[in-house]
């Protein structure tokens, strides 16, 4: 997993709740055995007019302002739906590296760090504020920093994020979950010996 | 330790119990466990990068007995005796075959009267015991929560974490209990208590918490509607929904082909008596309802939280109070193409569904079977009749309701997913309006463009006899 350990990059402002994972990608796309490609499809319904991929052009990330925005912006509950990783999987193959909201869905948020980009929960009123800034001067840049937990602007803004030790540490040094958890191997045999499972 | 004996032991909750059975290793300074897992459940659409993953890194499954596979989302629902027509979902099928076999794991195959719906076939075979923890690359897992089990939900990345060690690192959730005291009044089923707790605490209310149901109206709940309602824990945000095992979960699962034997399964019983949260134990939230507010439900929008009662009308943007939820009222209201003030059972449908995780069980076709009884199916609706898997099929079969549905003019298939997410051929024109008594109204959830109204088993089967949705309460029974 490539690591990550700060970003700046521009705001692509969705202004919806409840963006759930059909939304993200959907099933049609489920269907493949692979990792990789998923970015085409992130957000088809609504990016594309039709399934020949013609643009809608109305659609955020169709605009010229935002074509190379690497930081989504949202509201609450993102992410909520289905626990398919197709969805964080699109979203990191289509280069986002940071995605902002006031709340995640469990099992998106935790999916996130295992694709390499970072999911940050702010509050409610930090959001709109972010909005708003992105509406006045766009296109509007942040800059993450996951080692201070800090995001900036350019016009001053300074916003503490918070997150786990453990997840921090996994993303800023890209390690791999299960040869972390290998690492306890001895531990989980003796468990198994205990409870009689082997 | 002697110490230790002389403090009164801290009463847990039934999560609590189950978690602390089950810590492999913490960590010093690390706010996350390793969790060992008991069971893992597969299917064919989360799960092949999952084994590419095992495979590129040059592992094994630690304890592929300890891991089961059905094919299920995308498998066709007819011509089961002809090769899958969609290369894609083919492929899938045939990657997780091929993945059983390489691995060991044991699939219940396509054309294996036991295949179905995971979360429906799961607990059938007895794979699913109290005190468990299991997880599954599917938001729905918390279903196993019903027997007094720790079932979550993953990722694929999480998939391919536990083949690999058998364990999860997780964080321990918050806990709430969400009571509902009193008896459920007549025509009202567990999938209305289900839309009822979400509608009262929203799609986010559950989130970063394990849900116990608990209370009169839930320990009078069958097996099939706990399952019902911990399905749908997941909709309220919620990873992990449970009830706490008694006799009739002991009575559901004996005798199960998976399950313990015998003296075994006795001595088994024993100590899942333990498991039920100590009287005194502290939850992070309570809630409290009462059964005799829930009435038969019916979701209005594109999120199952968008319910009112099946006597009520179709709200306006207006009646929510914060700006939030009226764009999102507004939003719903124009996908759905629905006028605020209509009354619910003025909707007109070209769909019935009957099937899922949710409701796809014996319990749920005998309910429908009921209404539909000495009835046609109204002119303009096309009803499926998806068994949740092939035992339900079979079982349905030798108490005569397929032939019910089917004189009534619904069609009886094969189990499998079916329209509950659309990626087989079953699913909705643009346009076209469903009630489905399964779990998720999202925009294109049942095809692109499809509108999809949630209910029970009851309410759908008598809204594709009356054509539109009908009072359950006023059935007429043949
Ligand atoms: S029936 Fe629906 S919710 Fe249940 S596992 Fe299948 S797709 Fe998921």
């Amino acid at each position: 997993m490539q690591a990550f350990i700060k970003h700046e990059g521009v705001v692509v402002p969705i202004d919806r709740s409840d963006i759930d994972t059909d939304q993200l990608v959907p099933k049609q796309f489920l269907k493949r055995v692979e990792r990789s490609g998923f970015g085409k499809f992130l957000f088809f319904d609504w990016r594309y007019l039709n399934d020949n991929y013609d643009e809608n052009p109305e659609f955020e990330l169709n605009r010229p302002e935002y074509r190379d925005a690497t930081i989504l912006l949202a509201r609450r509950n993102f992410g909520c739906g289905s626990s398919r990783e197709h969805a964080p999987w699109a979203i990191a193959d289509y280069g986002f590296k940071v995605v902002l909201a006031s709340s995640f869905a469990d099992i998106f948020y935790n999916n996130s760090f295992k694709n390499g980009y970072l999911p940050v929960k702010l509050s409610e009123e930090q959001i709109e504020d972010l909005f708003q800034r992105e509406a006045k001067h766009r296109p509007y840049k942040l800059n993450v920093d996951l080692e201070k937990k800090i995001i900036t602007d350019q016009y001053g803004l300074k916003i503490a994020f918070e997150i786990d030790d453990f997840r921090r540490d996994c993303l800023m040094n890209g390690w791999d979950d299960v040869g972390l958890t290998l690492r306890f191997e001895d531990k989980i045999l003796d468990y198994e010996k205990k409870h009689g499972i082997v | 330790m002697a110490q230790e004996s002389q403090e009164p032991r801290a009463p847990k909750t039934m999560y609590d119990k189950i978690w602390d059975s089950h810590v492999v290793y913490q960590e010093p300074g690390d706010d996350s466990v390793i969790l060992y897992i008991d069971q893992l459940l597969c299917h064919e659409v989360t799960s092949p990068q999952a084994f590419e993953g095992l495979r590129l890194a040059g592992r094994k499954p630690r304890r592929p007995e300890r891991v089961m596979a059905v094919q299920d989302h995308d498998v066709p629902t007819t011509d089961r005796d002809k090769p899958i027509a969609d290369p894609i979902a083919r492929k899938q099928v045939e990657t997780l075959r091929a993945n059983c076999r390489e691995f060991g794991i044991r699939l219940y195959d396509l054309n294996d009267v036991e295949q179905g719906v995971i979360h429906v076939v799961a607990p059938e075979q007895g794979h699913v015991r109290p005190g468990m923890t299991l997880t599954c690359g599917d938001s729905h897992t918390a279903t196993h929560g019903a027997f007094g089990v720790i079932a979550m939900g993953t990722g694929t990345s999480e998939v391919e974490h536990v083949l690999a060690t058998q364990t999860l690192r997780q964080k321990k959730m918050k806990t709430m209990r969400i009571t509902i005291d009193g008896v459920l009044p007549k025509g009202s089923t567990a999938k209305d208590v289900a839309l009822y707790v979400i509608n009262k605490l929203t799609t986010a209310g559950g989130a970063g918490y394990a849900v116990e149901f608990a209370g009169e109206a839930i320990r009078a709940l069958s097996m099939e509607g706990r399952m019902t309602l911990c399905n749908m824990a997941i909709e309220m945000g919620a990873r992990v929904g449970m009830v706490a095992p008694d006799e009739k979960t002991f009575a559901y699962i004996k005798d199960r082909p998976q399950m313990l034997k015998g003296e075994d399964f006795d001595k088994a019983v024993e100590e899942w008596k333990n498991l039920p949260s100590d009287e005194d134990a502290v939850f992070d939230r309570e809630v409290r309802f009462n059964a005799a507010d829930i009435k038969p439900r019916v979701t209005w929008g594109t999120n199952p939280a968008q319910s009112v009662e099946v006597t009520d009308r179709i709200p306006s943007p207006s009646d929510f109070d914060n700006v939030e939820e009226q764009k999102m009222a507004k939003a719903a209201l124009e996908y759905m193409a629905l006028e605020a003030g209509t009354p619910m059972t003025d909707i007109k449908l070209d769909w019935v569904f009957l099937g899922s995780c949710t409701n796809g069980r014996i319990e749920d076709f005998r309910e429908a079977a009921k209404v539909v009884k000495g009835y046609k199916v109204a002119d303009g609706v096309r009803a499926i009749a998806v068994p949740g898997s092939g035992v339900v099929k079979k079982l349905a079969e030798a108490e005569g309701l397929d032939k019910i549905f089917i004189d009534a003019g619904f069609e009886w298939r094969e189990p499998g997913c079916s329209m509950c997410l659309a990626m087989n051929p079953d699913r909705l024109q643009p346009g076209e309006r469903c009630a489905g008594t399964s779990n998720r109204n999202f925009e294109g959830r049942m095809g692109k463009g499809g509108r999809t109204h949630l209910v029970s088993p009851a309410m759908a089967a008598a809204a594709a006899i009356k054509g539109h949705f009908f009072d359950i309460r006023d059935w007429k029974y043949n």
